[in-house]
């Protein structure tokens, strides 16, 4: 089968994208069918945020194997990893804001503390301020917003092939940040956590060293940056 | 046979021995003997659940200190344990804990008392009549459930080894047998498991040695073939499998102490207005249960307890 531009778009990222939704699919039926164990809401908890983690890794090993394989396509496979992660992403945070802190807020607040939405609202400030396993969660997944909201080939345009680029590295704080708050929450074996900072330092050593082995010549616009957004985004 | 509930039984009642032990003569005298009455009694409001492998356990009396509240099932207390020695995920013990022989079983008695040595499962647990006591149960992580244990006072068995009046505290030991427990492999924890009691503690007519679940003999999972239930405190205090028992001047290490001292304490008594460093614990998810539950003060124990720490800062002793 000859690998065209059509059979990429038509076939192959139709199924990375039915793929891509398979842990939520198998959350959501799990839950819906009782069958993530004792604890459901922990499962989901647990399961989004991994996948997240997973999905980044998977988005940032891309042009690694770009240039390992030669197989250039694979960057048009990127943005939908990228989105898959904030997708998984969100999925945590809101599991987090409505079944960690609203329940909490709603079992224990006492009616004289003001309204329900600010006692919401207090509780996630707190939070993200007193424990900072959260705070590095939250910049985790602020980390991956701007990203998410300038995904199209237009902001690319708008912003310029540079700067999108300068922004777009923001990917290795969200990752970064991903991996700590995974560390900081466990409470004795971290294992999970490890393999992740693994992972993310081979990946992240492996764009260094990409970054360090062009300082000689000029950064001219065919530089990795042009030739990625040359694709146009299909 | 008696049921008691605990609404029934007020502090005054529980906590002085002389009234205690009082309760027991009335039993004998009431001619409910320390001899089987036959779990089929207790089986009968409680149907054993499908998957069960223990043996039947001969439970001569009941307590239930939930009211109404719901008894989790069978499945969800074996299948989601913190048992590290078996693995650090919730089902880890169950898939792994199948190759581990709780008999034959010794424990080995030292420390500050009259009666040390090497004493059998059957020596411990020859003259104490096994009771159902449907316990909370509330872990340090914000989840509970509702559990009925089969067991005994630990302060029945620990009289019988005649502390001395150096024995202020009583520390336990976990079993080392990394060949049978995967996670003793690696030192997720300071191995073996360490847990410790003030005497007073273990004393109390709450804390119980127990052997069973539903009426018959624990699960390799949930600690067999005996381990601790303080029902007041967070759930890892309640040392599993049971090794060995030592009575002791200076309070004990327990071993989450010893992994992170800033988290986790000694006394661990359950208490909403003490956050965990990383989360509150105002609040806890009920296992079953979507909605989330107010921890209450001590478990819902304080007015058994609550005495035992009279005049104490839980905050710093937590």
């Amino acid at each position: 089968m000859v690998l065209t531009r059509n059979t990429i778009r038509w076939v192959l990222k139709p199924l990375v994208f039915l793929a891509s939704l398979g842990p939520v699919v198998y959350l959501a039926w799990g839950a819906f069918t009782g069958n993530l164990g004792a604890n459901p809401i922990s499962e989901i908890t647990f399961g989004t945020g991994d996948w997240t983690l997973r999905f980044l890794a998977i988005s940032l090993a891309v042009t690694p194997l770009r240039k390992l394989s030669g197989w250039n396509d694979l960057i048009r496979f990127r943005r939908m990893l990228g989105l898959f992660a904030f997708f998984y992403g969100t999925l945590h945070f809101v599991t987090y804001l409505s079944l960690d802190r609203f329940l909490d807020v709603i079992a224990v607040r006492q009616p004289d503390q003001g309204s329900l939405i600010g006692a919401f609202l207090r509780s996630i400030v707190q939070d993200v301020w007193m424990r900072p396993f959260i705070t590095v969660g939250f910049a985790a997944f602020l980390a991956m917003l701007p990203l998410a909201l300038t995904s199209t080939a237009g902001w690319i345009r708008r912003l310029g092939g540079r700067n999108w680029q300068r922004l777009h590295r923001l990917v290795y704080v969200a990752a970064v940040c991903g991996v700590v708050h995974f560390w900081w929450l466990v409470k004795a074996d971290v294992r999970e956590p490890l393999i992740y900072a693994v992972i993310f330092g081979v990946l992240l050593t492996f764009r260094i060293a990409v970054a360090f082995s062009r300082r000689p010549a000029r950064r001219a616009p065919s530089s990795a940056a042009g030739t990625d957004l040359a694709q146009r985004p299909s | 046979m008696l049921i008691k509930k605990a609404p029934d039984i007020a502090s005054s009642e529980i906590t002085p021995e002389r009234l205690y032990v009082r309760r027991r003569e009335f039993l004998r005298a009431a001619g409910i003997g320390v001899a089987a009455v036959a779990t089929g009694v207790v089986g009968g409001r409680r149907p054993a659940e499908a998957g069960q492998t223990g043996q039947d356990l001969a439970i001569t009396t009941k307590m239930v200190t939930t009211g109404d509240e719901k008894v989790t099932p069978f499945d969800d207390i074996t299948t989601y344990n913190n048992y590290y020695e078996f693995g650090t995920g919730k089902d880890d013990p169950a898939r792994n804990a199948g190759n581990f022989k709780p008999k034959p079983w010794s424990v080995k008695v030292g420390g500050e008392c009259a009666k040390p040595g090497e004493y059998t499962l059957e020596d411990i647990l020859r003259p104490h009549p096994i009771e159902e006591r449907v316990y909370r149960m509330r872990c340090v992580e914000a989840w509970s459930m509702v559990i009925p244990w089969a067991g005994f006072p630990l302060g029945d068995l620990l009289k019988r080894f005649e502390p001395n009046g150096n024995a202020k505290f009583v520390e336990f030991e976990t079993v080392m047998r990394p060949a049978e427990m995967p996670g003793q492999r690696r030192q997720i924890l300071p191995w073996p498991y360490r847990e410790g009691l003030r005497m007073d503690e273990a004393m109390h007519p709450l804390a119980i040695m127990a052997v069973g679940l539903y009426g018959k003999t624990l699960p390799n999972q949930n600690g067999a073939p005996m381990r601790l239930i303080v029902p007041w405190k967070y759930g890892f205090k309640g040392v599993k499998s049971i090794v060995t028992i030592n009575f002791v001047r200076e309070q004990p290490l327990n071993t989450w102490q010893q992994m992170d001292s800033n988290e986790y304490g000694f006394y661990s008594n359950v208490n909403p207005s003490v956050d965990h460093p990383r989360w509150s614990q105002a609040s806890e998810r009920r296992i079953g249960e979507f909605f989330k539950r107010p921890t209450q003060m001590f478990n819902g124990y304080a007015d058994q307890v609550a005495s035992l720490y009279d005049g104490m800062d839980l905050r710093r002793n937590f």
